[in-house]
């Protein structure tokens, strides 16, 4: 039963989506050395969470209260937000050690 | 699951992998971007117009420039003769599988599979922005406050620092 629901339900086709694209970001987040690579995959992260908002939104059973929809308004507009002073970070850093290579910034390093 | 489903996974799985695997990062932002179009593909599959626009206006048109511009200042675009990969890759790449591997349990054992389909919802401009006038007014405001504070704090941030020249 668990398996047919699983073949025919579009949902699990969707949440599926989102774990691999969620998996495929958190791989690169924590395996390359660019910073800017790392931020990247935060941002692909934060997309995976939006796609399974909007496709909980899509098979609930009361989508015209639009919860789902605006919870992924906001998310963007947060992620813009992120995006913006993260990169500002990632200059900043360049800047001050030259690199903008995560290996490389080690100060606090024990 | 239709055809335009499966195109849409395809190439947006696709394109994640190239945005996390390439080494020259230019072609990374690129791979980015179309792995961000893939995701409004869906969201238009999905029934919601709305956020799959925003979504092409925000990271196909912001982000992902904003991308190539912090690629180009911090000439990240000059392939490195090093290795891409951080010191602990292995442990890196241990993780995701694990997560990617209790994420894909959780969902094949969810009780929400269980439920029926239920109708295309049909959700237009006017609804959703009546919505973030009247109950969503505060956390509209809230989200503008965020990004004004945010673009300020980046360009503070981005300066050049006092005393260095």
């Amino acid at each position: 039963m668990n398996q047919i629901a699983t073949q025919l339900n579009p949902l699990a086709g969707y949440l599926i989506l989102s774990a691999f694209i969620f998996a495929i970001g958190l791989a690169g987040a924590l395996t390359r050395r660019s910073a800017i690579i790392v931020l990247i995959g935060i941002e692909l992260m934060l997309n995976a969470a939006n796609l399974n908002f909007i496709a909980f939104w899509r098979f609930s059973e009361h989508p015209e209260a639009l919860t789902g929809i605006m919870f992924a308004i906001f998310s963007i507009g947060v992620a813009a937000a992120e995006a913006a002073v993260g990169l500002a970070l990632i200059i900043a850093i360049y800047r001050h050690y030259k690199s903008a290579n995560m290996d490389d910034v080690n100060s606090l390093k024990g | 699951m239709n055809i335009f489903f499966a195109i849409i996974a395809a190439v947006t799985i696709a394109a994640a992998v190239a945005a996390m695997s390439l080494r020259n990062l230019v072609h990374c932002a690129l791979a980015l971007a179309v792995a961000f179009a893939g995701l409004a593909a869906a969201y238009l599959e999905l029934g919601a117009q709305f956020v799959g626009f925003t979504q092409i206006l925000v990271y196909v048109g912001a982000v992902a420039i904003l991308v190539v511009f912090a690629i180009l200042l911090t000439r990240g675009s000059e392939t490195s003769p090093h290795s891409v990969l951080s010191a602990g890759w292995l442990s890196g790449i241990l993780v995701a599988v694990a997560v990617l591997a209790v994420l894909v349990y959780a969902i094949a054992k969810s009780f929400v599979l269980q439920n029926a389909v239920p109708a295309q919802p049909t959700v237009t401009v006017k609804q959703i922005g009546e919505a973030l006038m009247t109950k969503f007014v505060l956390p509209l405001e809230v989200v503008g406050l965020l990004l004004t504070a945010a673009l300020i704090g980046a360009v503070i941030i981005a300066l050049k620092e006092e005393g260095k020249k």
